[in-house]
């Protein structure tokens, strides 16, 4: 492709209004809120705490998975129960590349001391590098839904049996990492960790750099799921959702397409992880917990599934309830998760993004 | 129409979600008197054997026995000494209690010789050998035959040698039992003496093992033989290192065995016992594995029908499991406030009670939810799993977020000797038992009733069905209910087992849609070898892998499974099964 | 063992520079199908059993190029079984079947034999319900199917040209940019040839295309469909007697997974076995 049409395609993802709302909100994030924390005065009251920062730099994360989520099933009618698997090897790299840090005068973590290991075992290897690591946060969670992808798709595993099937591998993993001998820290997982690229964690420079990559790779990864979903290959990804055996009959081989989508979906969840493990300072097995994967799936129901915006929406909106309630009502938490499962699928079955537009186009009409 | 649906959906919604909590206030504090109740009868039937062993009529000992027994009021240790001995030749089970006074110091005996047993409960005296009450006397001022380390030590085995000789089989079984592992040769007749009257198999065996014990170190060569030829024939495990030393060279080359006959047979012995316990180890894995796979197939066997059948993807599938298990706890807690006779019945009380309340968890469930999302599967995923939620919110509302403590049944604890080697606990057989009972019920459901008739009917072609008058929504709503309520047999199983809390639910989801997808939906035999052979599967890779690494291989072993059989084990084959 | 080959093979399959990196081949492959001897489709003793059952039994079966076939036969007769066949849904346990004379339909895979020209109307319509009715033609369009293309993809003004002749055919210009799922089922019904059309296939099996439709749609259809034939060869299975008697040439009729009759329509009609096993009389 030539430059020129190159830049003609990104031009053609959205239309000019919403070229300017995403840029507005890219301002946002990216200058409004540094600003915000580093200039205001903290006894101003539109100071933004650093505490705040890393929350909402969390919830970036969080979104950059339900983004993905909705490539896989918004999109190509795949619903995956087992992305918590893919978010957590994210995090895993990680969080093994900041212990070999936090560890760099030869000594060794206490689980692998118990292990009896002298010396970094093999699988600890090369993860003092940050660029290694930076290849391994894709490799990993792409290489295992590669091979997993491939086993179900091949042989035309769909619909509920899939999302059954990727449970069973959050499940399986979740119980591998809970072993101590498995060398990952058993169920404490990695943490205590201190220092990334040198710079100290937990200082106000270091969380506002973490957000402001957040932000960046969710902007940068909402543009590539929109050219994907805009091109012809997005068509075909829907034409697999609502009529996989016509496509096929029409020439289209839809392994390719669902395995190519599928390990998408999963590096941007590893990419995910790899950037929420430095903001929460842990990662332990329970990110890989069957309930976890299952979470993520009503953000993107609640959000409007296949619309990219409605699965950030959607994270942003479970996410910061259940930080409000958890603090606030604890008891009444699953109360409300658990209603927001039922009343989605009943009532909102297109979501709150779906919804509006459905008011919108309404107005329009009458107007 | 479409707005007496959307209003009807909401008002179902909120009943259920204000019923939960209402109820769950009320039950609180008769569930705390209930819990001290179980308690206390839990605890009654742990030393009901001692205590009836111990226990003193009003009866007359043979005369022979009351004599020997009247020698033990001195204050001379030999005495007492020669007593026990002469006790212990006697072979009179109704000596038991004096000893047992004697060994716990109630044992008492008056200036003329009389001895007099202090009942531990109330501090009633009783002459020894008549059992007749003796309100005249008061224990501070008798005298107490001197309980000595000696003495102590003798008196254990006697009282073994008296109770192989009681009428408690249980009885009998401990005290040949602690014989076969610490033979003394003084009891030698009493051993054969007992062997002629021994009717239970397992007693009998150890008996023997006893005896083939002591006539081991004899000097006589025919003996010695016989021994070994016993210990191999019951295959003592615990004497193969005595066979073994028989074969086996001194220092200077000599064999400790002099007779080559009994080296050959020891040889044979040691060859027969590791026989035995290779293929006890084998049968123990796969009779565990069994009970595994059952405990899967319970749990499993409730979403074979719903997801199976229906087609309904039940992710609050666990919590019916939880929910039958806390109707057990109820149940349980109801018998002991108001049938604490009847407690130790009460398992069974529960088996109907939990399909009952369980089928009608699945009712609200099918008429407030999932009715709406027949055809929409993936929905159908997400809402059920926010009914799990929910269920697992109330329940910590109603019965606290710890885990409750159901009893199992004196009859339902204890183990089972299957064969020797392989013990196994009741519950276990029991769960065994059990799940062959729910698959038969389902069978029975399923095939031999006109609600099967109709299910079959319905889940064939909808339609069809339809069209020839079989009430389709009801007949969804049945198939629902009856799906749940085995769901709630299953948690009856699962509360015997494990631990009853609002989370155990969710240890189950993952297991049970593997046992239904592997066995391949649509039937109810898929589910059975389905569970059965991933029960067996793992418990013999445990030994090898560890526990966790063989769930998680026979999980990826499923997904292979489903490269090769994608319809699972028993798929329906044919044009109907393909798209 | 032979699902860990078949697994291997279908890694090597996928693994295949030419069609993982689409750049490095980027016009469609082009295999093209070889009828210098007259003949579409060779099917010689094919037989599958479903759990016992006999679905197809023996069948042997030629479609000349050109050549419009209309297969007719009870229910059970085999007819869709058939059409899995051809297009590698279904593996038969026996037999051969060839398409032109260089190709070995029974090792492609659905796609491929799509890909190859052969084009397949189903029973029931399926179109892409949330694309427009220009985009389930442009999906459908004969072009490379690779996935990196599918990313940079951009239509030309001659394929543009092609849907627009498409639409005009299938007469729902005016419903270019409506959502496939909102039309009515005789459109859909339309739409799904059209599509089929745009695959610009050698073979077009269609299967009951008139099934829904009213007296006139019908009509239209056998116009189009007997249009068709001469370029492409066409194989219609269908129920309606009115409408094979229209457009057929060629009947085959099908009964317990072999062919029974074969012919005209008068002759197959007027043949005694024909008439017994559809009128149940007696010889």
């Amino acid at each position: 492709m030539q430059p020129q049409t190159a830049l003609s395609r990104v031009g053609r993802l959205h239309t000019r209004t919403a070229w300017l709302i995403l840029v507005a909100l890219a301002v946002l994030a990216l200058v409004v809120v540094p600003v915000l924390n580093l200039v205001v005065p903290p006894d101003h009251p539109l100071h933004m705490p650093g505490w705040m920062v890393t929350l909402a730099g969390r919830f970036l994360c969080l979104a950059l998975v339900a983004l993905a989520l909705d490539l896989i099933w918004g999109y190509t009618g795949i619903l995956s129960l087992g992305h918590g698997v893919f978010f957590a090897m994210g995090g895993y790299v990680m969080g093994a590349h900041l212990t070999r840090v936090a560890y760099d005068d030869g000594r060794l973590p206490n689980f692998l001391q118990w292990l009896d290991y002298s010396d970094w075992p093999w699988y600890w290897a090369g993860f003092d590098s940050f660029l290694f690591t930076l290849v391994m946060i894709g490799l990993v969670p792409g290489i295992l839904a590669f091979i997993f992808g491939f086993l179900a798709f091949r042989s035309r595993v769909r619909g509920v049996y899939f999302a059954i099937i990727t449970q069973a591998l959050t499940f399986g993993g979740m119980h591998l990492f809970f072993r101590t001998e498995t060398g990952f820290g058993g169920d404490t997982g990695l943490t205590n960790f201190d220092t990334l690229l040198g710079f100290e964690l937990g200082t106000p420079g270091s969380r506002l750099a973490l957000f402001w990559v957040s932000a960046a790779t969710l902007i940068t990864a909402y543009l590539l799921c929109r050219w994907i979903v805009t091109s012809k290959l997005g068509r075909v990804m829907t034409a697999i959702r609502d009529a996989e055996t016509r496509l096929r009959f029409t020439g289209y081989d839809p392994l390719r397409y669902k395995l190519f989508v599928w390990v998408v979906s999963a590096v941007l969840c590893g990419v995910a992880g790899a950037l929420y493990v430095p903001q929460t300072g842990v990662i332990n097995p329970s990110e890989m917990a069957p309930p976890a994967s299952i979470e993520m799936a009503i953000w993107v129901a609640l959000g409007g599934r296949g619309t990219l915006v409605g699965a950030i929406v959607g994270a942003g909106i479970v996410n910061v309830v259940k930080t409000w309630a958890t603090s606030a009502y604890p008891d009444l938490w699953l109360y409300i998760l658990g209603a927001m499962f039922i009343g989605v699928t009943l009532f909102l079955p297109k979501g709150v993004v779906g919804v509006l537009g459905m008011l919108r186009r309404r107005r329009g009409g009458e107007a | 129409m479409c707005k007496t649906a959307w209003t009807h959906r909401w008002s179902l919604l909120l009943l259920i979600l204000l019923a939960l909590p209402g109820s769950g206030a009320m039950a609180d504090t008769a569930l705390d008197q209930a819990e001290e109740r179980v308690e206390e009868l839990d605890q009654d039937d742990d030393e009901a054997i001692e205590d009836q062993l111990a226990a003193v009529e009003e009866r007359d000992l043979a005369p022979g026995t009351a004599e020997v027994l009247s020698r033990l009021a001195t204050a001379d240790r030999r005495e007492l000494q020669a007593a026990m001995e002469d006790i212990a030749g006697l072979q009179d089970a109704d000596a038991l209690p004096t000893l047992f006074a004697l060994q716990d110091r109630r044992l008492y005996y008056t200036e003329d010789g009389t001895l007099i047993i202090e009942n531990p409960q109330d501090g009633s005296l009783r002459e020894a050998t008549t059992g007749r009450e003796r309100a005249d006397l008061s224990s501070g001022d008798l005298a107490q035959p001197r309980l000595t380390n000696v003495v102590r030590r003798t008196l254990r085995p006697t009282i073994g040698a008296l109770q192989i000789f009681s009428d408690d089989p249980q009885a009998r079984l401990a005290a040949a039992d602690e014989l076969a592992e610490r033979p003394r040769p003084e009891m030698r007749d009493a051993i054969t003496e007992a062997l002629e009257r021994e009717t239970a198999a397992e007693t009998d065996r150890l008996l023997n093992i006893a005896l083939a014990q002591l006539d081991l170190d004899s000097d006589d060569d025919a003996r010695r033989l016989e021994a070994v030829q016993i210990i191999a024939e019951v295959r003592a495990n615990r004497l193969r290192s005595d066979l073994e030393a028989l074969t086996r060279m001194d220092d200077d080359g000599n064999y400790l065995e002099p007779v080559a006959e009994i080296r050959e047979a020891a040889a044979a012995g040691v060859e027969a016992i590791d026989r035995r316990a290779r293929f006890a180890g084998f049968a123990s894995d796969f009779v565990y594995g069994m009970s595994m796979g059952s405990v899967l197939l319970l749990a499993a066997m409730g979403l074979a029908i719903v997801f199976g059948l229906m087609g309904v993807i039940n992710m609050a599938h666990g919590e019916l499991l939880m929910v039958g298990a806390y109707t057990t706890f109820m149940t349980q807690s109801l018998f002991a406030l108001f049938a604490p006779q009847w407690f130790q019945y009460y398992l069974i009380a529960a088996v109907p009670l939990a399909f009952v309340v369980t089928a009608g968890v699945g009712i609200l469930m099918e008429r407030g939810v999932i009715r709406f999302l027949y055809n929409r599967p993936l929905e159908t995923l997400l809402a059920t799993w926010g009914i799990s939620l929910i269920l697992i919110q109330s329940v910590r509302w109603m019965f606290g977020a710890q885990n409750v403590a159901v009893a199992s049944p004196p009859w339902f604890s204890g183990s089972v000797q299957i064969m020797q080697g392989v013990t196994l606990s009741t519950s276990r057989v029991g769960v065994i038992l059990f799940a062959i009972f729910v698959v038969a019920l389902v069978w029975f459901l399923m095939n031999r009733t006109r609600l099967g008739l109709e299910v079959r009917a319905v889940m064939q072609n909808r339609d069809m069905a339809a069209a020839l008058g079989v009430p389709a929504k009801r007949v969804d709503m049945w198939t629902f209910a009856v799906g749940a309520g085995v769901a709630g047999l299953g948690g009856v199983a699962l509360s015997q087992i494990v631990n009853v809390g609002p989370e155990m639910g969710q240890n189950y989801i993952v297991d049970s849609f593997m046992v239904v997808v592997l066995g391949g939906v649509g039937n109810l035999l898929g589910p059975v070898f389905s569970a059965l052979g991933i029960g067996v599967t793992t418990k013999f890779l445990e030994p090898a892998t560890g526990a966790v690494l063989a769930t998680i291989l026979v999980f990826a072993a499923i997904i292979l499974f489903i490269q090769w059989r994608p319809q699972g084990i028993f798929a329906l084959k044919g044009r109907s099964a393909d798209d | 063992m032979n699902a860990l080959s078949r697994s291997l093979d279908d890694f090597r399959e996928l693994m295949r520079r030419d069609q993982v990196f689409d750049l490095v081949n980027r016009s469609a492959r082009n295999d093209t199908v070889d009828m210098s001897h007259g003949v579409a489709l060779y099917l010689e003793g094919i037989t599958k059993s479903f759990d016992g059952f006999r679905a197809l039994d023996d069948l042997t079966l030629y479609i000349g190029d050109g050549e419009l076939r209309c297969i007719i036969g009870p229910n059970g007769a085999g007819k869709t079984t058939l059409m899995d066949v051809i297009t590698g849904k279904t593996r038969p346990d026996e037999g051969s079947a060839w398409f032109g004379s260089n190709m070995d339909l029974l090792r492609l895979k659905e796609h491929e034999v799509a890909q190859r020209g052969i084009g397949r109307k189903f029973q029931k319509p399926t179109v892409y319900e949330n694309h427009t009715v220009f985009e389930n033609l442009e999906l459908a369009m004969h072009a490379d199917r690779g996935l990196v293309t599918s990313l940079t993809w951009r239509l030309s003004g001659e394929q543009h040209d092609r849907i627009g002749e498409i639409l005009e055919l299938i007469g729902l210009t005016a419903r270019r940019d409506t959502e496939a799922g909102l039309l009515s089922h005789g459109q859909k019904q339309w739409l799904e040839i059209g599509s089929l059309l745009m695959q610009n296939p050698r073979l077009l099996l269609v299967d009951e295309p008139v099934a829904g439709m009213s007296g006139q749609e019908t009509e239209a259809t056998a116009e189009l469909l007997t249009s068709l034939a001469g370029k492409h060869s066409v194989v219609v299975v269908e129920h309606d007697m009115d409408f094979v008697r229209s457009i057929a040439r060629q009947v085959t009729v099908l009964h317990q997974g072999s062919v029974l009759a074969e012919g005209s329509m008068d002759q197959v009609q007027n043949a005694p076995r024909v008439r017994e096993v559809y009128l149940g009389e007696e010889e």
